[in-house]
């Protein structure tokens, strides 16, 4: 008995060590991918709300296409489709995919952050001679984002763990890492099971930071509407 | 002449909010509307200030026709200060920030300009201890004083004043109603729609009576309160007084 738990805690240490250098790919890809989905997803969601309907009609078709495609499909699109005239290689192609994949998704939260916005604001900009933009930039965006935290956190937590599929690509990430594992050594349910641990260590940090980021920007007497 | 509105006609979809509505305002005059809710007083503030559109006629500020292109729209903003019933501050900045912000990035004004001007006119308003405190900590008089501040900031050619006191405690009222009376004896041209009759009396030099989109009666407070010459705004004052 003894020696069945020693030699498991040996396994499983083993196959940690093999993964940990692959957390930092993991990590690498969904911090830089989330970036460009927010830099991207805010634009849109902008565009989306534009009076000039060319620009909120293009929004709209890309928020619709792009939800609509799985990012399984996306990623081999730009890996083997794009990356053929682009020369990308599987770092960029994975970041790329899962950016563009989330900033549909963020650009209606966006989206929705700014509609949740009272017209009064809107009209007190005005009324000071703010333009369209200066309202967006300095009233409507700070307290928009304000009630998007949560959703936008939830979003980045997804991201997270859909970065796996990046491995199907050949990025080592944490799921690819495992998957050699266990092509080297056949021991499945330890494997799985550590890769899934580190996962979940992963996003119950995050859920914790999120509280955090909650509390640090509930201004004080925040979410009271009248004002 | 600061305000010239000729024939003005504002309709949202079916309803004829504005109906052929012509006055003026001279530098310095204070000029109140009263009428019933539903009369159109927010409407045409509004239209003053661009912030709903108008159908026709004509609106003159400050020698600038309001049109709908967006640089002269821009303008006209600028020299008109607006006041709402529901304050719209801005939730996120401080009292300071609120009535910094549009100083600095409309008047492009310095920080230091800007926080001068903040602190004289918290100063008049009476909040100089509230000027790093956020909406949310102030009561409604307090909001609406602080947005008295945040408008007067931008040095408006004249003050536009939506039923300020509607939305407040009746204890409020008067601390906001003596900002108003201070600006009066600065010769702030202000344009006021109020139901506190009291003190439409007190400040007014005119006194417009609107119902259904039209001006029915105007003249000196003396005049309409006392002796109104239409049965209509007898009928009005008779209900509110």
């Amino acid at each position: 008995m003894l020696d069945w738990l020693a030699e498991q805690i040996i396994l499983h240490w083993d196959i940690l060590k093999y993964l940990i250098p692959a957390i930092p790919v993991t990590v690498l890809i969904t911090v830089c991918s989330f970036s460009l989905a927010m830099i991207l997803g805010l634009i849109i969601g902008v565009m989306r709300i534009s009076r000039i309907k060319l620009i909120s009609n293009f929004a709209s078709i890309y928020i619709n296409v792009i939800r609509g495609i799985p990012l399984l499909v996306q990623i081999f699109f730009i890996y083997f489709g794009l990356g053929k005239f682009l020369n990308l290689d599987r770092l960029a192609a994975g970041i790329l995919a899962v950016g563009i994949c989330y900033s549909a998704y963020l650009a209606e939260i966006f989206r929705s952050g700014i509609d949740a916005i009272a017209r009064g604001q809107h009209e007190a900009a005005k009324a000071l001679g703010m333009t369209r933009f200066q309202t967006l930039r300095y009233v409507i965006i700070p307290q928009s984002l304000r009630i998007v935290i949560p959703p936008i956190a939830n979003e980045f937590i997804a991201s997270l763990k859909d970065s796996s599929l990046v491995s199907i690509i050949g990025m080592r990430e944490i799921t690819r890492a495992g998957r050699e594992y266990y092509s080297q050594y056949f021991v499945d349910f330890q494997t799985w099971m550590m890769v899934a641990l580190i996962y979940l260590a992963m996003t119950l940090t995050l859920s914790k930071v999120v509280k955090y980021l909650e509390r640090l920007y509930a201004v004080k007497g925040f979410g009271s509407r009248a004002t | 002449m600061i305000i010239k509105v000729k024939d003005l006609v504002c309709r949202f979809g079916d309803v004829q909010a504005l109906d052929g509505i012509s006055f003026e305002i001279e530098k310095g005059e204070v000029v109140v509307i009263i009428g019933p809710s539903g009369s159109g007083k927010s409407t045409l503030l509004r239209c003053l200030n661009a912030i709903d559109s108008f159908d026709s006629g004509k609106v003159i500020i400050g020698g600038t026709k309001v049109e709908k292109s967006h640089k002269n729209v821009h303008k006209i903003r600028l020299e008109v200060g607006m006041v709402f019933q529901q304050f719209n501050l801005f939730p996120h900045l401080t009292v300071i920030e609120n009535i910094m912000l549009a100083q600095r990035i409309v008047r492009k004004r310095s920080a230091e300009i800007s926080r001068r001007k903040g602190v004289e006119l918290l100063g008049l308003v009476d909040l100089s201890d509230k000027i790093d405190a956020y909406p949310a900590q102030l009561s409604g008089g307090q909001k609406q004083r602080v947005a008295i501040a945040r408008a007067m900031a931008m040095d408006p050619m004249i003050m536009l004043f939506d039923e300020v006191t509607s939305a407040l405690d009746p204890e409020m009222v008067g601390e906001v109603l003596e900002v108003i009376n201070k600006l009066v004896d600065q010769g702030k041209t202000m344009l006021i729609a109020t139901h506190v009759i009291g003190f439409a009396r007190e400040v007014a030099d005119r006194v417009i009576f609107i119902e259904n989109g039209r001006i029915i009666e105007e003249g000196p407070p003396e005049v309409i309160f006392d002796n109104p010459r239409q049965l209509r705004t007898k009928d009005f004052l008779s209900k509110v007084l």
